[in-house]
């Protein structure tokens, strides 16, 4: 359907001349990328915002016997978001999540697409969509600055499920960094009603750090690069589908999957432990292609559907059954069925216990043990004033890291401040008095008249959004730096301070 | 809005090689010590590889030496010049010449307020407005091939690729969120050749930023399509490996003269 993307060099060549030669025109801006004549007047189509979902969830069905023109926001955003248990990473998102918005359109509309990327982003990013057909499926006339947004429109002539995902150089690294996701496009007649639609991706993740380091962890081109990955997840994050988060459904319901790989490098083997698929509408396609599937296979940049009608209760797992991933990278994610039993068939549960480590109902069981005892041992901690010395050392060094990074610019780094317009942490009679205000200052901002060391000060310092630890980190910093002797501001403390003040 | 812009200055890598300076012998040879003129550092001569080229483009582009700003333009700086020059405060510049979110984080037309310290690098300022600043002053902004060949050296060592750990910490920046407010320009680590900030702070506008060969298609840009799609010769992609440079080219091809970018700012360069 789409354009293949080999052109010969000199076509290569003469494309680099041309952009080296002339000054950059909007050729490219509002580009539609249709077919002439195929698709109706758009002017003449009754208007739509389509309605985007985060995953597990999917749009409503399409319900329409008409084309319709469909306006699509999408807005990318990047955030530090968490991965697993205590590692957090920097994701690159279509609208704050991975996998991105659910985008559901119906056969022969006119998309009108606006890509938003937040003020916030670092890097210009844009969107090819498979669902496209026209070089690039978007991804020039979509190309936009942080701060900037970019409009380009399509007819969707192919239904199918189609990923889309960032094509911005370097494009492994955006797309492990999240950016991808699932465009539907119904066909005319619509799928065949079901009880229950999800939509689930995966992907990999190249952290620097082994699977399991703590810390925000950043993107390694080098493991990008010989595709050796220790993250690969379902929906963005180990256990986003276990647990509360599982998907769930009802004996006698059948349950429709989207599911799709965003990659960048993997190809899964998609398997429902304990499932057989009813149905497969092989690569995302639109025929119910093949019946009674164990696993199907997904490429990278590939989609598939699969239906199934779930007879018996338990919890049923999704893999990738190239099974290290699930079981030791995170590639796992769970269905559980409630209802009335059939006592001919096994139960879900024993599977739980074989495959899923950590994330099982079990794991989840297993990390309420570990946080246990880890409370145990903070406490031992604290009662022992030599170890709880050495603690506090350490979060003077972590503190003084958020300080050179979120304070100094106005408290400046020797903590004096600025006369009159921001007040001095060092010696800060402000500060001593009150540690609770302080914690408060920092996480909701502060503003308006207060007096310190007898001098006033009417100014604003804006709200942080900070970690718990990292509050904690930066406070005991501050009351123990210049001479300060304030004692310590420790986590709980934040934590209590943040409910007070919801 | 008018986006349509004069391509000034693209061509000058070029002719800084042929031009040929006569000048500072020493800076073109050895490096004795970072010399410093008023904020500057001597960026001695040397070659830019650009990372995506043509076949009949020369693998390296001579630089003739120059001298460029330590660390990017402070708030407080760019204060004065507005001060100076009314045309380019916020509510009275031309909108062909900055967009709507020129100077967005200042108080006032003439007020920083909290958003924006006073030590911290001046952001959202279009190419004109930074051209405008620097001609004011008679320097100039320095061009991609002056730019990158200051910004390829370590801390350490004139080759920032060869010096362990320090790609790594280049390519973190990419992905750790910018803080909010941003700090103080200069606090950066120098690197060999005196400057702070260039790769971990904010990006900086260049002189000839629309010459960057990257559309946004990144798999349709010559060399890249060529190498990673139909695994053709080495013509065209330096090193496909360098993430950073790609994000560097591709930054500078998403933006137009007229945008004000949040994390965007700039230095100045002279010619000695
Ligand atoms: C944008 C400038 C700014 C930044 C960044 C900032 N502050 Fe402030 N801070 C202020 C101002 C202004 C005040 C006084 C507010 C007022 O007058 O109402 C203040 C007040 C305070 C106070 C109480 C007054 C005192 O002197 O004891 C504390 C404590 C404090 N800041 C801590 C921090 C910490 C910790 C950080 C970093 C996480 C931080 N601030 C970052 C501007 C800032
Ligand atoms: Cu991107």
């Amino acid at each position: 359907m789409k354009n293949p993307t080999c052109p010969r060099p000199g076509a290569a060549l003469l494309f680099v001349a041309l952009v080296a030669l002339l000054p950059r025109l909007d050729a490219a801006e509002g580009t539609v990328l249709a077919r002439p004549g195929v698709r109706p007047l758009a002017a003449d189509l009754p208007v739509e915002t389509a309605v985007l979902t985060e995953a597990p969830h999917v749009p409503p069905r399409i319900t329409r016997q008409h084309a319709a023109k469909v306006i699509v926001n999408l807005e990318v955003r990047e955030v530090v978001k968490r991965l697993a248990d205590g590692v957090e990473y920097t994701f690159w998102t279509y609208g704050g999540n991975v996998p991105g918005s659910f985008i559901r359109v119906r056969e022969g509309d006119f998309v009108e697409f606006h890509l938003n990327n937040h003020p916030t982003s670092k890097v210009p990013h844009n969107i090819d969509l498979h669902a496209v057909t026209g070089p690039g499926g978007g991804a020039a006339s979509s190309f936009t600055a942080p701060g900037h947004s970019s409009q380009f429109s399509f007819t969707a002539l192919n239904p199918g499920l189609y990923v889309y995902h960032c094509a911005t150089a370097p494009v492994p690294m955006h797309i492990a960094n999240g950016m991808y996701g699932l465009i539907l496009v119904d066909p005319k007649d619509g799928m065949p009603p079901v009880d229950r639609e999800y939509y689930v991706m995966q992907g990999e993740i190249y952290t620097a750090g082994r699977h399991g380091e703590g810390g925000l962890q950043n993107f390694d081109p080098m493991k990008a690069e010989d595709e050796r990955p220790p993250y690969v997840v379902l929906n963005g994050s180990v256990g986003a589908l276990v647990g509360d988060m599982a998907l769930q459904a009802k004996v006698g319901e059948t349950v429709r999957l989207y599911f799709g790989v965003g990659g960048p490098n993997l190809t899964s083997s998609f398997h429902v432990i304990g499932e057989i698929f009813d149905t497969v509408y092989v690569e995302g396609g639109v025929l119910p292609a093949q019946r009674h599937v164990q696993t199907t296979m997904v490429p990278a940049g590939g989609s598939t559907v699969v239906e199934f009608k779930v007879e018996v209760p338990g919890t049923y797992i999704l893999v990738d059954h190239s099974l290290s991933r699930a079981f030791n990278k995170g590639a796992l994610g769970m269905l559980k069925v409630t209802g009335a039993g059939n006592a001919l068939t096994y139960s879900g549960k024993e599977i739980d216990e074989v495959y899923i480590g950590q994330a099982s109902d079990a794991g989840f069981a297993a990390s309420k043990r570990e946080a246990e005892l880890m409370a145990q041992k903070e406490a031992a901690i604290a009662d022992n004033p030599r170890i709880a010395g050495f603690t506090k050392e350490i979060q003077l060094e972590r503190g003084r890291k958020v300080f050179l990074t979120s304070c100094f610019a106005c408290h400046m780094a020797n903590g004096e401040g600025l006369p009159a317009v921001f007040p001095p942490l060092a010696g800060s009679d402000f500060l001593k008095a009150d540690k609770d205000r302080a914690i408060k200052s920092v996480i909701k901002g502060l503003s308006g008249p207060i007096t310190v060391n007898g001098k006033p000060y009417n100014n604003m310092m804006p709200p942080h959004d900070f970690t718990d630890d990292q509050v904690a980190d930066v406070l005991t910093f501050a009351m123990n730096s210049w001479g300060n002797d304030f004692g310590a501001v420790s986590v709980s403390d934040v934590k209590r301070v943040r409910a007070e003040n919801k | 809005m008018a986006r349509c812009f004069i391509p000034v200055g693209w061509q000058q890598a070029g002719h800084l090689a042929l031009v040929g300076f006569a000048l500072l012998a020493t800076l073109a040879t050895t490096r004795a010590g970072p010399a410093t003129q008023a904020g500057m550092t001597a960026i001695p001569a040397g070659t830019y590889r650009p990372l995506i080229r043509s076949q009949d483009e020369p693998a390296e582009i001579s630089v003739a030496p120059f001298w460029l700003d330590i660390r990017p333009v402070t708030n407080a700086e760019y204060l004065a010049f507005v001060q100076a020059h009314p045309r380019w405060r916020r509510s009275q510049v031309s909108p062909l010449f900055a967009d709507s979110g020129y100077l967005s984080d200042w108080a006032g037309d003439l007020e920083l307020g909290p958003s924006a310290p006073v030590g911290a690098p001046v952001v959202r300022v279009s190419w004109f407005a930074a051209r405008a600043y620097a001609r004011a002053i008679d320097k100039r902004l320095p061009t991609i091939a002056e730019w990158e060949r200051a910004a390829a050296a370590g801390f350490t060592q004139s080759e920032g690729a060869k010096e362990p750990g320090f790609p790594a910490q280049v390519l973190a920046w990419f992905t750790q969120p910018t803080p909010q407010p941003l700090p103080a320009a200069g606090s950066g680590r120098p690197n060999y050749f005196g400057a702070r900030d260039l790769l971990t702070l904010v990006w900086e506008w260049v002189d000839d930023f629309n010459t960057a060969m990257v559309t946004g298609e990144s798999r349709g840009d010559s060399g890249l399509d060529r190498n990673l799609f139909c695994g053709a010769g080495a013509a065209g992609i330096r090193d496909p490996s360098d993430f950073a440079g790609f994000m560097r080219a591709g930054f500078r091809s998403s933006v137009r003269a007229s945008y004000s970018v949040p994390n965007l700012g700039f230095r100045c360069a002279q010619s000695p």
